[in-house]
């Protein structure tokens, strides 16, 4: 990578872009009932960053995300670890995974509503089953791609089977778990904000709704930018995470 | 056992399981339907035509949204990456833009347009647009920079220079994209549907089990797993018969 630069152009670009939004709203070119200027849509935020109204459906949302996450990991490692190292247990489930993995998500809310109601299980599960995916994918390539050469060495080292599931197997999947788990997140994030449009719950997706509902525009696009930092916020800790996890890797 | 058939083992046991424990009146049927209602329910909405009405409407937005994302995503896409100079002045706002979630826009998009069909194909549009952008920037810089010499050399017209050397050295990792693109359109639409939008498949879902339809509930989630899965495999056998496309993942 070069060393940075200040890179003029795109800080201009930025620029232009506020600019015209700035412009278009101001003329009215749209309603303002429907687009805020971003000065308006901004000081919303701060707004009600300083009041605290701002925090609690955050949380909400961000508790609700990592709920999910945290169960889709678990699940998605034991079982990629599995079907990555056993064969039997490839040919008996990956039929069936393969054919729940197209399916859209969302489309068990309808199910895990008649099983858990409206309730904050009802998202987890939703969350679990939807972000599970990548996670999974990736471990079971990351189980069954594990160096010949290494469980030898486990073999001639007299490691039990523990110990060489501790020390060899996982660390050696690491990498390829890591990366399933951030696109997990990514779509965990996604199913918590569908959860609450669908069933009410507490958090930023609910908020935003509301605020269409009310016609607050300022509202509702100062919430759509709180989500776009709390996706990059979720994204950049598990690229950092990542990068401290594998720092024993030479590349 | 031959390995083919140990992967029904699982599914047909489920099956097994859940028609008895139900007739045994183990699972509660308001809840869990039973396999046989299941079939019968989805049998009927095939003969009074509500299933596949409310397929086309969720494909027929997919297929609107994922239109529009193409033609934005590699128009813009084949600029950016033909220029790294225009590249890196956008780079920073797009990735500003990439991490906001496709359906915090639901509402947005909703007071914009309304319900119906525009609403959920631009939701949809946006989700689609990333892979596309990102797959045509890196296929248009892979492209062998001699070709593109032989492009001025031959002093061709930027519409001539698309036609004949671009779009054709890039389809290859462009289709790679688009796979990925309708496999996220499908999921997209649904869930639109899911959240507010009164038409298509995952409406119809969410009413049957708002009036405690749960069979006819099953048998269209059974109905939307096979046509995903039936999107996937087209797709990943048109990427694969594409020149260029041989190496696409699975």
């Amino acid at each position: 990578m070069k060393a940075r630069k200040f890179n003029f152009e795109a800080v201009l670009f930025v620029v232009g872009l506020l600019v015209c939004w700035q412009l278009f709203a101001e003329f009215k070119l749209i309603s303002p009932i429907f687009f805020p200027s971003p000065a308006k849509t901004l000081t919303t935020l701060y707004e009600r960053a300083a009041d605290g109204s701002l925090w609690p459906p955050l949380a909400n949302t961000t508790v609700r995300m990592i709920y999910g996450w945290v169960f889709a990991c678990v699940c998605g490692m034991v079982l990629g670890l599995l079907i990555g190292i056993s064969r039997n247990a490839r040919e008996y489930l990956e039929p069936s995974l393969e054919f729940l993995r197209p399916l859209p998500a969302s489309a068990i809310i309808p199910v895990a509503i008649l099983f858990f109601g409206l309730s904050d299980s009802m998202s987890t599960a939703v969350i679990a089953f939807g972000s599970v995916w990548p996670v999974l994918l990736a471990s079971i390539h990351g189980f069954a791609q594990i160096e010949p050469r290494l469980l030898e060495v486990a073999a001639s080292l007299r490691l039990t089977r523990a110990q060489t599931l501790w020390k060899i197997v996982i660390p050696a999947a690491m990498p390829d778990v890591l990366a399933g788990a951030r696109v997990s997140l990514s779509i965990a994030l996604i199913l918590a904000i569908v959860t609450e449009m669908q069933a009410s719950l507490p958090g930023l997706g609910q908020d935003i709704l509301l605020a269409q509902r009310s016609f607050k525009s300022a509202q509702l696009y100062a919430g759509v930018v709180m989500l776009g930092l709390l996706g990059f916020a979720a994204n950049a800790s598990l690229v950092w995470a990542e990068r401290r996890l594998l720092r024993w890797r030479p590349n | 056992m031959p390995g083919w058939l140990k992967g029904w083992v699982l599914p047909v046991l489920l099956f097994i399981g859940w028609e008895a424990g139900s007739r045994a009146g183990w699972l509660p049927l308001d809840s869990t339907s039973r396999p046989s209602l299941v079939y019968k329910a989805g049998l009927d909405g095939f003969k009074d035509g509500s299933i596949l009405q409310a397929t086309w409407q969720t494909l027929e937005a997919a297929m609107l949204g994922l239109a529009l994302a193409t033609v934005t995503g590699v128009a813009i896409g084949i600029m950016l990456g033909l220029s790294s100079r225009m590249e890196s002045a956008t780079r920073p706002t797009l990735d500003a833009l990439r991490p906001i979630p496709s359906v915090a826009l639901i509402p947005l998009a909703l007071m914009l347009f309304g319900f119906g069909l525009m609403l959920e194909a631009t939701v949809v549009a946006f989700a689609c647009f990333w892979p596309i952008l990102l797959m045509t920037i890196a296929a248009v810089r892979g492209i062998e920079p001699r070709l593109l010499e032989v492009a001025r050399t031959l002093e061709l017209g930027t519409f001539e220079r698309l036609k004949k050397i671009i779009l054709p050295a890039a389809l290859g990792r462009l289709m790679i994209g688009l796979r990925l693109a309708v496999a996220i359109s499908l999921v997209v639409a649904v869930t639109v549907e899911v959240v507010i939008n009164p038409r298509g498949l995952g409406s119809t879902m969410m009413a049957a089990q708002q009036s405690l339809r749960s069979d006819v509930m099953y048998a269209q989630l059974v109905w939307l797993g096979l046509v995903g899965w039936l999107l996937n495999a087209l797709t990943h056998r048109a990427v694969r018969a594409w020149p260029g496309g041989e190496g696409a993942p699975a």
